[in-house]
Parts: structure tokens; C-alpha cells; sequence
């Protein structure tokens, strides 16, 4: 495990320090039709730091993670990424600017391993020419063996050795989730969005994610914004939390500063809600 | 017994032309999931573009075929950024019948561009019997369908490796699993999709060409694509090696039956047989013989 931390990796790609805001989110409003699912948010997240976004159903928690690798655009508010203001981007863009992510529903490569599925994450880090790489053969191949150390390093580090040549489709969820957070790893990014990493696992496999995702948070410096909806997991896994309600933000701080907070009390417990 | 040989190789060879324009079908099918019905039109216009540019410049055929692999490529370009781009996300069937629509443009615009008159499409390919294979076996085989067994032989084994060890091709299977997932990690589905068309495009350029050369480039080489249907369902609609293994099968297949079932029936057999196999498949192995079955966690 040792040999995949690089000091040199630890202070992230773009050499912003610990503490910098990495993304700015600006007064975002999103809708669709009429449905409004953000209404103007603005939070940041804040570089090395790992970050919670919380609320009930249909809060808009997805729809922002959407917003920020580039799914949806929305109609009002600004986003800045590394203090720049982005134009649209689109999600591949999101990607190669460091931008990764998993799905609240699985989103794997169902009839490929999970070698290649993880080594898809590697895409955008290979750069030889396409000739080559049909000959497969010459620089080609020593690029391709060089990302295959890579990810046997991702492997290894996630404790998956033993479904490396296993179609994922045949996985159970548990091990899908944890090759999904492979294939987002091996994007080496610079800010992980998780869409509810623990949902549907047991708390033996809770407990495995949670100690994965702040080894990543603090051996790689991977800065990490995450849904959940276990508040236990929250509590421990969190720097600082945002809470959304019907698309509104309702608190934004340190996990027991949330805690406390009577809106969020009443978010989660069901008061009747005024339009 | 020569003469039993004679028919299996002969359908073989025959099998493999098939194989050549059902491969088009696959590659566009694995990749972006759209059952392209384009394809037998795009190996028309591929071979039509070759056979016309060399006509109308005079220039040598491999300039000409450079060139024509320049045209399929801004055809692949032109379908992403005109139909596909605005089509992301609709229903499978949607998709199917824009290919259809697809295959009309094309044969339109083959006609307008280059003429609607048989081309006779020579670029030297061998032809004629074997004399070899007739002299040592004294069996009858066209040098033409050997050469074009080679060919496949060698487009598939690029395409194998293209698929499962570059990184286009496995962002290739990628886009075809999932797309959002595809466009998390990076992939840019505009590109993949040109690439996909492109490489479509090409293929069929190799299997007009040689059709071509065997019974000149006319607009009746369309309808061959409707051969390659069996051939699918036969070999699986998203396998490579489907795609040659069910060629052979259906090539061998009909002129073994044609020959020995045939003066039963009448004759006439090769025109159905393909059609009445491939039903027997979707009877037994819907998937196909390489097919991938789905499986799914429920």
C-alpha cells in the first residue's frame, strides 16, 4: 500500500495547498420544466477536506453532483473550479480536469472485468497514438503495461485482488460499489464525488468503505464531497456538512453544528413544510 | 468426394463475404448499440465512391482508396454531428429507423454522385481458378475468395486486438455498457461514436470492394446486407468472432443444403435457407452462438 502514496501526488494536481476553496458553487438554480430541484445554492468545498451533502429524498443531492461533473447545467448561478468561473462543461471536460465520480445506482461496465473496468479510469492518463496502440506493440504496449501497474495498485489498496478477471455484472453489490470506487480512483482525481458510497451494504461492508474513503482522503490528499444517508457514517467521515432541503440549502458547517441545527431536526423529522 | 469438398470451400468462401458486410453490423451494434440497417447501403456507396473516383481522376487504385477512406470517415462524421448528436438518449427503435432513413440518403446520394450504371471495379485482385488447388486436389477454387478469406482473416484479427487491448476499444465497449458511466471517467461519446462509424465505414469499404470485384459494383449490393441478417442471429449480434463463425456456417450451410436437399424440394433452397436457420436460432439460442447473455442481479 505504501508504495501508491507519492509525495509529489499529495499536494494534488493543480498544486492548490490544503484549505484553498477548490469549487465554488455560486447561487446555482436548476430546473426542469417547471420542477425546480436546486433552488439558489451556493456552498464550496474546500481543497484536502472531505465534505457531506445531506438531506431527504429529493432534496437535490444528486442533481447537484450532476451540476458539478457536468451533467446538467444549470440555468442560473456560476461554478468555479480552482477559483476560475467555468463556462458549460461537459462531463468528459469535468473529467479531465480532475473531476471523478460514482453513482447512487451502480454504473459499472457490466460485461467487462473489473481489471478493465477500472483500467477505463485510466483513459484520459493515455496519450499514445492511436496506431500504436492498434499494433499494440512498441511504446503502446510499455503505456499500457506502465497503467496496468497502476491499477494492480488500486487493486490492491481496495482488496479486490480476487475479482480482477471477474465480469463485474457478476459481482455482489457490495464488491460493484467498491470496483466503481476503483475505476474512480484510478482517474487519480483531484475532488471524488460519491453518490451515496454505503447504500445497500451491510455494516461490515459500511465499515470497510468508510475506513477506504479516509485512507484516500488522507494518504492521496483527494479532496472528497460525498451523499449519505447514514448519519452515523456522516458524523464520522465529515469535515464539514451541507443540507439540503427541497432544493434549498438549510445548513451548512461541522457535523455537530448541523446536528443541532432546529432546521435540520425538522427537515429530517417531517414538519409540515411552507411554500 | 472432391466434389463435397468443392461445395464446403466454396461455401466457406461464400461465408466469409457475408461475415465481412455482418462484421459492420457488429461493430456499430457493440458500440453504441443501434442496429445500423445502413450498413449493406454504406458497403454500396463505399465500393460506388472507390469504383467512381477512380473512373472520373484516372488515379491509381490505392490513392483512390485512401481517398475513399477519407469520404467514409467524413460520412461518419457528418451522421454523429447531423443525426446522432440530436438522438442521444431516445429508444432503441428511434435509432433503428433514423439507420433506415440513413439508408435512403446514402443510395441517393451514391446515385446522384457517381451514377446509377454497373461499375466494374479492377484493381488487379486476383481472380479466376486456383490453378494450384486444381492441379494437386482437382478441386475448383477462386483465387478472388481466397484472397478475400484472407483479408477477413486479417481485419478481424486487427479488429480483435482494436476491441480488447487499446484503449479506444475499451472505451468503445465502454459507451456501449453504459453511457453515463462512459462519460464520468472521460470518454467523449461524439468521439467514440465517429470512430465507431469510421471503422464501420471502413469495413465496408473492404467488403464492397471485394464484392465488387467479384459481380461489379451495382446498387443490387445493398441487399446483401439482408444476408448478413441470418448470419447475426447466428453468431450473436455484439461477437466479432459471431460474425465470421456465422458467416461460415450460413455460407457453408446453404449450398450444402442447396445441393443435397434441394432436388427434394424443388430447388431454389440457398435464397431461404439462411432465413429459416436463423429462426431455428431464435427458437433455441436467442443470443446467438457468441452472443453475450445478459445477466443480471435481480
Amino acid at each position: 500500500m505504501s508504495a501508491f502514496v507519492e509525495p509529489a501526488r499529495m499536494a494534488g494536481h493543480s498544486g492548490m495547498a490544503k484549505g484553498e476553496v477548490l469549487l465554488r458553487v455560486d447561487n446555482v438554480s436548476l430546473s426542469f420544466g417547471g420542477v425546480k430541484a436546486i433552488t439558489n445554492i451556493s456552498f464550496d468545498i474546500v481543497k484536502g477536506e472531505v465534505r457531506a451533502i445531506i438531506g431527504p429524498n429529493g432534496a437535490g443531492k444528486t442533481s447537484m453532483l450532476n451540476v458539478i461533473n457536468g451533467f446538467y447545467h444549470p440555468q442560473e448561478g456560476t461554478i468555479a473550479w480552482r477559483g476560475k468561473v467555468r463556462r458549460k462543461m461537459k462531463p468528459y471536460e469535468a473529467a479531465s480536469n480532475g473531476i471523478a465520480r460514482t453513482f447512487q445506482n451502480v454504473a459499472l461496465f457490466k460485461g467487462m472485468t473489473t481489471l478493465d473496468n477500472i483500467m477505463t479510469g485510466r483513459g484520459l492518463k493515455m496519450k499514445k497514438n492511436f496506431l500504436w496502440q492498434c499494433l499494440h506493440w512498441g511504446p503502446a504496449l510499455t503505456e499500457e503495461n506502465e497503467h496496468r501497474r497502476k491499477v494492480e495498485e488500486i487493486i490492491d489498496f481496495l482488496e479486490i485482488q480476487a475479482i480482477r478477471k471477474t465480469p463485474v455484472g457478476r459481482l455482489p453489490y457490495g464488491l460493484q460499489k467498491r470496483v466503481e470506487l476503483a475505476r474512480a480512483l484510478a482517474m487519480e482525481p483531484e475532488l471524488l464525488l460519491l453518490d451515496e458510497p454505503m447504500a445497500g451494504m451491510n455494516l461490515e461492508e459500511k465499515e470497510d468503505m468508510s475506513r477506504f474513503i479516509l485512507d484516500v482522503n488522507q494518504q492521496f490528499g483527494t479532496t472528497i464531497a460525498l451523499i449519505e444517508h447514514d448519519m452515523g457514517v456522516v458524523m464520522d467521515l465529515s469535515d464539514r456538512v451541507v443540507v439540503l432541503d427541497y432544493g434549498r440549502k438549510i445548513a451548512d458547517g461541522p457535523p455537530d453544528e448541523v446536528q443541532a441545527s432546529q432546521d435540520v431536526i425538522d427537515a429530517y423529522l417531517g414538519v409540515p413544510h411552507e411554500h | 468426394m472432391e466434389f463435397l469438398i468443392e461445395t464446403i470451400l466454396s461455401g466457406l468462401m461464400a461465408g466469409v463475404m457475408y461475415s465481412l458486410v455482418a462484421l459492420g453490423f457488429v461493430l456499430i451494434f457493440k458500440a453504441s448499440g443501434i442496429f445500423n440497417f445502413a450498413q449493406g447501403v454504406m458497403c454500396l456507396f463505399a465500393a460506388l465512391t472507390f469504383a467512381g473516383i477512380m473512373e472520373k481522376t484516372g488515379l491509381p487504385w490505392p490513392i483512390a482508396f485512401v481517398m475513399t477512406i477519407g469520404v467514409m470517415v467524413f460520412v461518419a462524421w457528418a451522421v454523429e454531428r447531423f443525426v446522432l448528436r440530436h438522438l442521444v438518449n431516445q429508444e432503441p427503435i428511434i435509432l433503428f429507423m433514423v439507420t433506415i432513413g440513413l439508408a435512403y440518403v446514402l443510395e441517393g446520394v451514391g446515385d446522384i454522385l457517381w451514377g446509377s450504371d454497373v461499375k466494374v471495379l479492377d484493381i488487379g485482385l486476383p481472380s479466376g481458378a486456383s490453378d494450384y488447388m486444381l492441379d494437386n486436389f482437382n478441386i475448383y477454387v477462386e483465387k478472388l475468395e481466397v484472397f478475400a478469406a484472407l483479408i477477413a482473416a486479417v481485419l478481424v484479427g486487427f479488429l480483435a486486438i482494436f476491441f480488447q487491448k487499446t484503449r479506444i476499444g475499451r472505451a468503445l465497449r465502454a459507451v456501449a455498457d453504459d453511457h453515463q458511466a462512459a462519460l464520468s471517467v472521460g470518454i467523449s461519446l461524439q468521439t467514440i461514436w465517429v470512430i465507431v462509424w469510421s471503422v464501420a465505414g471502413f469495413v465496408a469499404l473492404v467488403a464492397g470492394t471485394l464484392w465488387g470485384a467479384k459481380s461489379g459494383v451495382q446498387f443490387s449490393l445493398s441487399l446483401i446486407a439482408l444476408k448478413a441478417l441470418p448470419v447475426l442471429i447466428l453468431g450473436g449480434f455484439t461477437s466479432i468472432p459471431g460474425a465470421i463463425v456465422g458467416g461460415l456456417i450460413i455460407g457453408v450451410g446453404e449450398k450444402l443444403a442447396e445441393i443435397y436437399v434441394g432436388p427434394f424440394v424443388g430447388g431454389a433452397i440457398e435464397n431461404w435457407f439462411a432465413y429459416m436457420l436463423a429462426l431455428a436460432f431464435l427458437l433455441v439460442r436467442p443470443q446467438g452462438l457468441f452472443g453475450e447473455r445478459i445477466i443480471e442481479r435481480v
